[in-house]
């Protein structure tokens, strides 16, 4: 049976080094005046949650939308990692992180969820996960996921140090830097290793 | 009428107040006192999507040092920090600063996808009490009010009850107030939201379906002040109950 979330899904900002270095210069400036210390994280709405093979509706106000692919954690009982799925976690492009990004983030079908839960007995260990993106079969991304600032221990023990992720919820690793940028009619493939692919289509808005 | 969600003989269930009692749905009343209470909200199948306002009454904007937003300063928390009426809430050791938030919460009662304004009201199931603790200490400018501050686990006390919309005629004109120690802190009226309840609805399903069981906490007025251990806090709305929480 294909895999949806049962608990909250949770995504993580400026988990990539190289997103980092990319805010960097302004991370002393206003309106953000130092770095981040805690996780800084977003929640993925339930409306958001698209099947893999399912077409994801693009508002007419937006020309392109900006591709977070990733894989997350799923948590099973007592804080332990269960699995690890596919997601393709959508964004309309946006340039200040001040604000929750709600309005950017949390659009009806903006999440793709890959259909498979990856034991984590039989993922490996989490640094070694590549995956690749593709638009209409053209290869546009390659993530490593060696190059997290907080790997997955990391990031759970800084996460529940003020939260706790319950049986279900979901907490994404990151999205690299390096986004793609997709439009209405493309089909993206979000494909790793033991995962399978992920894919989705963006469509118009029906008025 | 007032439905509330209780632990009650190891079992989770319904039950509405019946003259300073609660009524289950097999019938029995039971004490107030007798009971735990959870946040009123039947489960839903999905997890619920609890949206909340920052910065939405125009005097607590002014005492935190912003300027009135022009659009909706929005979050959005996880169901881990929903916690019931008389419940306890944990101030860490370490932390300065952590105050109650008391807010008028609307309960979506159906599927609500690009609603108009005038049509809003029919979306509604009811509304209910949130006391929507910060704790300033956390605060980072990034995608702030950040996790650290308001998703802390049983940081958002919920209810008592969940009150019939019909039973609730005007939710513009509700006098909000809290008190610490029996000592009034925070009074206001949900008619000096800037963002109103029909505004909210209409704008949030503009681009994202709202579910019957969908929250939206729409903001405190001015008037927060620092809790301590031992502290009893009572989030009260007009027509709503009061909502009991003990900070630990």
């Amino acid at each position: 049976m294909s895999f949806m979330p049962s608990g909250t899904v949770y995504g993580t900002l400026l988990n990539f080094r190289s997103e980092v270095e990319a805010l960097a210069p302004q991370m002393n400036q206003p309106p953000y005046k130092a770095p981040p210390k805690a996780p800084v994280l977003y929640v993925k709405t339930a409306n958001t949650w698209s099947a893999h093979c399912a077409a994801i509706a693009m508002p007419a106000r937006v020309p392109e939308v900006e591709i977070g692919a990733t894989i997350a954690m799923v948590m099973g009982a007592a804080g332990m990692v269960a699995g690890y799925v596919l997601m393709n976690d959508l964004s309309i492009p946006h340039a200040s992180f001040f604000r929750p990004p709600v309005k950017f983030k949390c659009l009806d079908g903006f999440l793709g969820i890959g259909d498979r839960l990856v034991p984590a007995s039989e993922a490996g260990e989490p640094s070694g996960f590549t995956l690749e993106v593709r638009i209409n079969g053209e290869l546009k991304q390659a993530v490593n996921f060696s190059q997290l600032v907080r790997d997955t221990s990391r990031l759970l023990a800084d996460v529940g140090e003020f939260m706790t992720l319950r049986p279900g919820d979901v907490l994404m690793l990151g999205c690299d830097a390096g986004r793609p940028l997709a439009k209405v009619g493309d089909r993206i493939d979000i494909s790793a290793v033991g995962f399978g692919t992920l894919s989705n289509t963006l469509i118009e808005e029906a008025t | 009428m007032k439905h509330a969600r209780v632990m009650y003989e190891g079992k989770a269930q319904h039950a509405i107040e019946r003259d300073g009692r609660l009524l289950l749905d097999d019938g029995r009343l039971v004490s107030e006192n007798a009971v735990t209470w959870l946040p009123p909200l039947a489960p839903t199948p999905r997890p619920r999507t609890i949206l909340a306002l920052g910065l939405n009454y125009a005097d607590h904007a002014k005492e935190l040092e912003f300027k009135a937003p022009e659009e909706p300063l929005v979050f959005v928390k996880g169901e881990g920090t929903l916690t019931g009426h008389r419940q306890r809430t944990r101030r860490p050791a370490d932390v300065q600063f952590m105050h109650y938030e008391c807010e008028l919460t609307v309960v979506v009662g159906k599927t609500a996808k690009k609603v108009k304004r005038d049509d809003t009201h029919d979306f509604i199931a009811g509304y209910t009490v949130a006391n929507d603790y910060a704790i300033r200490d956390y605060l980072e400018n990034w995608y702030r009010p950040n996790l650290r501050v308001k998703n802390r686990d049983a940081c958002t006390p919920l209810g008592p009850w969940l009150v019939d919309t019909a039973d609730v005629p005007d939710p513009m004109a509700l006098a909000l107030q809290t008190t610490v120690n029996g000592k009034v802190t925070q009074s206001g009226n949900t008619r000096d939201m800037i963002f109103d309840v029909p505004f909210l609805i209409e704008y949030f399903s503009s681009f994202m379906t709202l579910q019957p069981g969908d929250l939206i906490l729409t903001g405190t007025p001015d008037g927060v002040v620092d809790c301590r251990p031992g502290d009893v806090v009572v989030t009260s709305i007009e027509g709503l109950g009061e909502l009991i929480n003990t900070i630990e």
